[in-house]
């Protein structure tokens, strides 16, 4: 089953994180990823740019289009993994292995569709 | 990591806001940092056993005030102090003060906090320096060592700056929306000082002064999430991070400057410019051009071009021609000139900056780009008087080791070969 890994943080912390230390995060995350990838089972990995360049649009009879992020909650969705895991159980595993030592938030969602076509895949 | 190295972030992030709460609550500033601080202390106590709290900000306000009661009370002796701790896990007070202190709440406290730090009789490093102190926590030998200068020097500016603040009687009530516009623009200006501080490395060396940069980026970004709609302060952020883009590639290993048109352009930060160049995209839509936005898209001009060749210099001096329409200065219309001689030739550009003699008479960069025009049209001579005006007018080493790069190709290309 593919599954996506939403990773939710205060961004006002992730913002507040020196070079070294952002640095420091995602090559501790590359050493469960790259392990990941190297059996296959690692699709596409995004992280999202900081949630002030994000645009909404809210379809209506007059569709609203609005700055910033589409709910002004705590937690933002910095990025997102989709990876292959063989039950909820290994998923939950990859999550607190990708997550170790930080104060991340993974949401699990099993995958229902997934479409590559073009540059973007 | 060690055990509570996940804590410095999380104080970090949450103390303009919390001390922006505190001082809406104590409407004291030093009153308010003290506060903050007793918090701080207490979260360093009390977290690495009960785990963070739900909401940092939220759990550092209620400590943070309630600890400033109790000195308050202590000070008039009046009742017990209640146990340490006590307050730390009240789970339903936290989530109470969180619903009070919505993010409307802290958007007015963030910007207030700034604000004061913007007043207009203080000169702008101590405004900057306050900013650095109060808003960002750097300790007073960190922001000493930035401005190169001592630490009890440095002290002292900063509690001038702290009392001339306090007489300034800024309004504690919600901001209306005029208000709210003008505090914006004081604090966007703030910020680019912090910025240019960093950037153009007057007097210090670069590696101390970067952290200024990102400071002033990540503040950039709070103001920005707490008012996603306003086109200037994402014209802001977006200048700061097409600017800072460039860092890797502005020095050489020597400590000397490379000209834009010389920069490895490899080097140039791409994550920062393709935010930089979304904030502009989404800042245009507003159709309320503004100084940073315009500054801004200049910026995004010399980042679209993968060399120097490319660069479409026709763009940039139309840009400027709508800066100098929006701000008028000498100094936009010294850079616009730059814009003209790559368009039209320096004889153009020359007579452009005829008239900026009198007002940029102690402007380094005015007789460094004048130098460059006359060197241009072979007149040397006089490129040699400007190069000397230049170098006496030079901040840094590397100011005047760049003019003297010219003096020394102008006395090489005299010499009879």
């Amino acid at each position: 089953m593919l599954y996506a890994f939403l990773c939710c943080h205060d961004e006002a912390i992730v913002n507040s994180w020196t070079k070294e230390e952002d640095d420091a995060v995602l090559a501790k995350r590359a050493r469960v990823t790259d392990k990941l990838a190297a059996r296959g089972k690692l699709g596409p990995a995004v992280r999202l740019m900081p949630t002030t360049a994000a645009t909404t649009v809210r379809m209506g009879r007059e569709p609203v289009v609005l700055d910033g992020p589409f709910a002004e909650t705590k937690e933002a969705l910095l990025g997102f993994y989709l990876i292959d895991c063989d039950s909820l159980e290994e998923a939950i595993n990859v999550a607190q292995e990708i997550g170790r030592d930080e104060k991340v938030v993974f949401e699990i969602r099993p995958v229902k569709v997934f479409v590559s076509k073009g540059k973007a895949s | 990591m060690t055990d509570v190295a996940w804590i410095d972030p999380l104080l970090r992030s949450a103390r303009p806001q919390a001390v922006g709460a505190l001082l809406r609550y104590f409407r004291d500033l030093d009153r308010a940092e003290e506060a903050f601080q007793e918090a701080c202390l207490r979260a360093l106590k009390n977290w690495p056993v009960n785990g963070p709290p739900r909401d940092a900000v939220a759990w550092l306000v209620l400590v943070g005030r309630n600890a400033g009661l109790d000195d308050a009370r202590r000070r008039s002796k009046n009742d017990p102090l209640p146990a340490d701790g006590e307050i730390s896990d009240q789970g339903d007070a936290e989530a109470d003060i969180a619903e009070r202190l919505d993010n409307s709440h802290y958007r007015d406290d963030v910007l207030r906090l700034l604000f004061i730090c913007c007043h207009p009789d203080l000169p702008a490093v101590q405004q900057i320096a306050l900013a650095l102190r109060v808003v960002s926590g750097l300790s007073v030998k960190e922001i000493a060592r930035a401005f190169l200068v001592s630490e009890s020097a440095m002290e002292q500016r900063i509690t001038r700056a702290k009392s001339r603040v306090a007489q300034a009687d800024v309004p504690f009530e919600t901001p209306g929306a005029a208000e709210r516009a003008e505090r914006l623009g004081a604090v966007a200006a703030m910020l680019y000082l912090l910025f240019n501080e960093g950037y153009s490395a007057s007097g210090g060396t670069v590696h101390v002064r970067l952290p200024l940069c990102e400071e002033a980026i990540r503040l950039s970004r709070l103001l920005l999430r707490l008012f996603p709609g306003e086109p200037e302060i994402m014209g802001l952020t977006a200048l700061l991070l097409l600017q800072h883009a460039r860092a890797p590639a502005r020095l050489d290993a020597d400590g000397a400057i490379i000209l834009l048109e010389d920069q490895d352009r490899q080097r140039w930060d791409r994550d920062m410019i393709a935010e930089g160049a979304a904030l502009i995209e989404k800042a245009l839509r507003h159709r309320n051009p503004g100084p940073y936005q315009v500054q801004a898209a200049i910026a995004g001009v010399h980042a679209h071009a993968a060399q120097a060749e490319n660069t479409d210099w026709g763009e940039i001096d139309r840009l400027y021609a709508t800066l100098e329409r929006l701000q008028p200065s000498p100094v936009v219309t010294l850079n616009r000139a730059v814009a003209l001689s790559k368009v039209q030739g320096p004889a153009a550009a020359l007579a452009m900056i005829e008239p900026l003699a009198k007002p940029l008479s102690g402007y380094f960069h005015f007789f460094g780009v004048k130098g460059g025009l006359l060197m241009r049209l072979g007149r040397a001579d006089e490129a040699r008087i400007a190069f000397d005006q230049a170098i006496a007018l030079a901040h840094t080493p590397a100011e005047a080791a760049h003019i003297r790069m010219h003096l020394d190709r102008l006395m090489k290309d005299s010499q009879p070969a």
